[in-house]
């Protein structure tokens, strides 16, 4: 009788292993500080789990941050805080400490599936101040009331790639006003070439010349450096659907299409081809900044205003005309600034 | 020379008939079984990281395909956490029987005292498999499931009426269990015979009768024995050996007549080249379809499994069959020369699954080194070595070793199918046996192909 009342009691041991665990479990969570858990699942799984942290200014946030499928990146819009990648199962610990109030975005920084983009996250940051109006200027295509979804095509194109090396030296003879940055920014090359084609001081230039020179005003207007700094950006953000080289077929794009339902506009969805002359001659700088900043409204095309900061959209904006006007160097350079977000 | 009986060794004896040692391996396993569902319920989604899949399908799996299985035979469910309840419930007691026994008791209907139970229950698995043994969760419903069913099944029929008729791990052990080196077997039929009580089945103050529902005196294949040995505590005349038989085996003093045995030799053969395809194959459409449980690409996976298990390689296989019978002029029925002779693929199905678990274990192995420190991927580090990285081990050899493995399978089918034939069809034997090895060997390439490229 006390062998059976020793072996009934093992078995009530044994059976007791799941409530001991979960015991264990629950206490260590009572006793360690507090830590914000944060899961990346693929979009169709979930996305962040939260989708929303709120934290003090000052306040040190305590993230374990752990993939449930698939290798993701988590990344901090508008913040110099490096991303971290997280491989499934294996938790990641950050401290971030925000020293200004305002509303951060999280984001997946790692292709982690055809909705990758949609992985996103929000951390509200309390403190003096939260409700002050952002010092932060009105986009251009704002203030300059432009219909990012009206089509653009370009009056004239060039029959080969122009050359903005033979534009440079053409340029010397070329007036201010073709030079003055708020008009290049804002003017989508194609009416400036028109407008060089129509000056009398031009008359004796080739269309292709007048090609070569518009190229060069649009390249001076930046630096290697920038261009650099967009082609790092383009590269990890948008050369999934748009395609290593700009011809608006990256890897994602096809399952992209396939994801849309039978009713969205499939044509418009498509990723836009950066090398299509007709396209992207007829566009501003603003007008590819804005569409960059507010996204493609019923596209694939996410917002990117949350993300990156305007130097950075800049940067990306100067690089899509490499696809029209040349590739440049790559010149060794360091990432734009963002907002001091300390993090270790 | 008579082969070696291990009950003759004093300590040995000892050793089996108490129930402790028994008892406290069962106690072990059933808490590791809970730990794995409350692993995969409330642990890490992500599967190489949850003990729910790294210790049931890659530990688990490896000790009762690599070793328990082609060792001991059924020797894991003599100490599995599943069947051992229904002993309990039964005896009222967990030691030596209780004054009272606690279910109902009623007998298994007679129409289900078969293997189709099983052979369905693991069909829907294997469909379901690739999503199985990835998602912790779904591995947990699984592990719940099978553990509801064996308390309730228990509750209500006499004996191990799940693990002979239910379990779907049950039945494929018990299919392999006949190649086994080891056997329970009674020294003296005699002996039995005379015995009026025959307590072994009955069950005394000793224990229970046999609770697999076999008459020890009559025992002559491993299948339906469970290793439980209540025959070796029951046995008033110490009657009852285990013995070493090494190389012997039941297929040619038992060959399976049963249609339920046939498909299940079927249905494990089928069902290592489909996982193989599945988890080692170059195919991402295949593994897509087969991990989308419930869309329409799963669906067509499904069906095409199932018929390829049920229909064309059983298919194929009778023709092989019927074209030996009329070659040799065998005296057997289609139907009877087709049931007879499955039970040859039995060595040739254990060696693909041999070879397929050594691919699961030297390349996934070291993900146990992760789990053991932290098996609910909490961030836990017990024993201080969750940071042990993925490292495949002996991936130059493996397909070495999977080549011997399996011509060693094929050469046991090939044996067993001469064997067999001579039972049946004399001296035209060879003919009998021929498209039999012919349809092994084909198996065995397309295995090796799958396998080794």
């Amino acid at each position: 009788m006390r062998a059976e009342s020793v072996a009934r009691a093992l078995l009530v041991l044994a059976t007791s292993t799941p409530a001991l665990v979960l015991g264990v479990r629950a206490c260590e969570r009572q006793r360690s500080p507090p830590v914000v858990e944060v899961r990346g699942r693929m979009v169709n799984e979930g996305g962040w789990e939260p989708g929303e942290i709120v934290i003090g200014v000052d306040q040190p946030l305590r993230l374990a941050l752990v993939s449930d499928d698939v290798v993701h990146g988590f990344g901090i819009g508008k913040t110099a805080v490096e991303a971290v990648d997280m491989y499934p199962g294996v938790p990641r610990n950050l401290t971030l400490t925000f020293d200004r109030p305002g509303i951060y975005t999280y984001y997946c920084t790692r292709w982690c599936g055809v909705n990758h983009w949609r992985m996103r996250g929000t951390i509200v940051v309390r403190g003096p101040g939260e409700n002050a109006t952002a010092d932060e200027a009105e986009p251009p295509h704002v203030a300059l009331d432009l219909d990012l979804d009206a089509p653009h095509p370009a009056a004239a194109v060039p029959s080969a790639t122009p050359d903005a090396g033979r534009g440079r030296h053409l340029g010397a003879a070329l007036s201010p006003d073709y030079r003055d940055a708020g008009m290049l920014r804002t003017t989508p090359p194609a009416v400036v070439w028109g407008r060089l084609r129509a000056d009398p001081d031009h008359r004796h230039r080739t269309d292709q010349d007048l090609w070569n020179l518009v190229a060069a005003q649009w390249i001076a207007g930046t630096t290697d450096r920038v261009r650099w700094e967009g082609e790092q950006l383009y590269a990890a953000n948008c050369a999934a659907c748009h395609g290593e080289g700009g011809d608006g077929r990256g890897v994602m794009a096809r399952a992209l299409a396939a994801s849309l339902p039978p009713s969205a506009d499939h044509e418009r969805a498509r990723p836009a081809a950066f090398t299509d002359a007709q396209v992207m001659l007829g566009a501003s700088s603003a007008l590819l900044a804005g569409k960059i900043l507010r996204g493609g409204m019923g596209t694939g095309m996410p917002n990117w205003g949350a993300i990156l900061t305007d130097e950075q959209v800049w940067a990306l904006v100067d690089y899509l005309w490499t696809f029209q006007f040349g590739r440049v160097g790559r010149a060794s350079a360091g990432p734009l600034e963002g907002h001091r977000v300390s993090g270790e | 020379m008579s082969e070696p009986d291990v009950l003759r060794v004093p300590w040995v004896h000892r050793l089996v008939r108490s129930r402790w040692p028994q008892l406290l391996v069962t106690l072990v396993l059933l808490a590791g079984f809970l730990v794995a569902i409350v692993a995969g319920f409330a642990g890490s989604p992500v599967g190489n990281r949850n003990f729910a899949i790294v210790g049931v399908w890659i530990a688990w799996w490896a000790v009762l395909m690599l070793v328990a299985v082609p060792l001991l035979g059924r020797g894991w469910c003599g100490v599995c956490p599943l069947g051992a309840p229904a002993d309990w419930i039964q005896r009222g007691a967990i030691l030596t029987p209780g004054p009272r026994a606690l279910g109902l008791g009623r007998r298994w209907p007679a129409q289900l005292r078969n293997l189709w139970l099983q052979n369905a229950g693991f069909l829907t698995l294997a469909i379901a498999s690739a999503a199985i043994l990835t998602r912790p969760r779904l591995t947990a419903l699984v592990l719940l499931a099978l553990l509801a069913a064996a308390l309730i099944v228990s509750f209500v029929f006499e004996r191990r009426a799940f693990c002979r008729h239910l379990c779907p791990v049950g039945g494929f052990i018990g299919l392999y269990a006949q190649l086994a080196p080891i056997e329970l077997r009674v020294r003296d039929k005699r002996r039995c015979a005379a015995h009026r009580d025959k307590t072994c089945y009955t069950g005394c103050a000793a224990g229970s009768g046999c609770p697999w529902g076999v008459y020890p005196g009559a025992l002559d294949r491993n299948a339906a024995c469970g290793m439980c040995f209540e025959c070796v505590r029951t046995c008033p005349y110490d009657n009852v050996a285990i013995r070493w038989r090494g190389l012997r085996n039941d297929l040619v003093t038992a060959p399976g007549h049963r249609l339920d045995e046939a498909f299940k030799a079927f249905i494990m053969l089928g069902s290592a080249l489909v996982y193989t395809a599945v988890f080692l194959g170059p195919w991402g459409d295949l593994k897509a379809a087969a991990l989308g449980v419930g869309s329409r690409a799963w669906v067509a996976y499904a069906g095409v499994v199932i018929a390829f298990l049920v229909g064309v390689l059983p298919g194929a296989f009778f023709l092989a069959g019927e074209l030996g019978r009329r070659f040799s002029h065998s005296p057997l029925t289609p139907r009877r020369t087709f049931a007879s002779h499955a039970a040859a693929l039995v060595p040739l199905g254990l060696a693909a699954w041999v070879a397929f678990t050594l691919s699961l274990l030297l390349v996934n192995g070291s993900y146990a080194l992760v789990v053991a420190s932290d098996p609910f991927g909490w961030g836990w580090n017990l024993l201080g070595t969750r940071n042990a990285g993925w490292t495949p081990a002996l991936t130059g050899a493996l397909p070495i070793l999977q080549a011997v493995v399996l011509i060693i399978g094929l050469g046991a089918t090939a044996l067993a199918a001469m064997r067999i034939a001579r039972g049946t069809a004399g001296a035209t034997a060879g003919r009998q046996a021929a498209p039999v090895v012919l349809f092994a060997f084909v198996v065995t390439v397309a295995m090796l192909r799958l396998l080794v490229g």
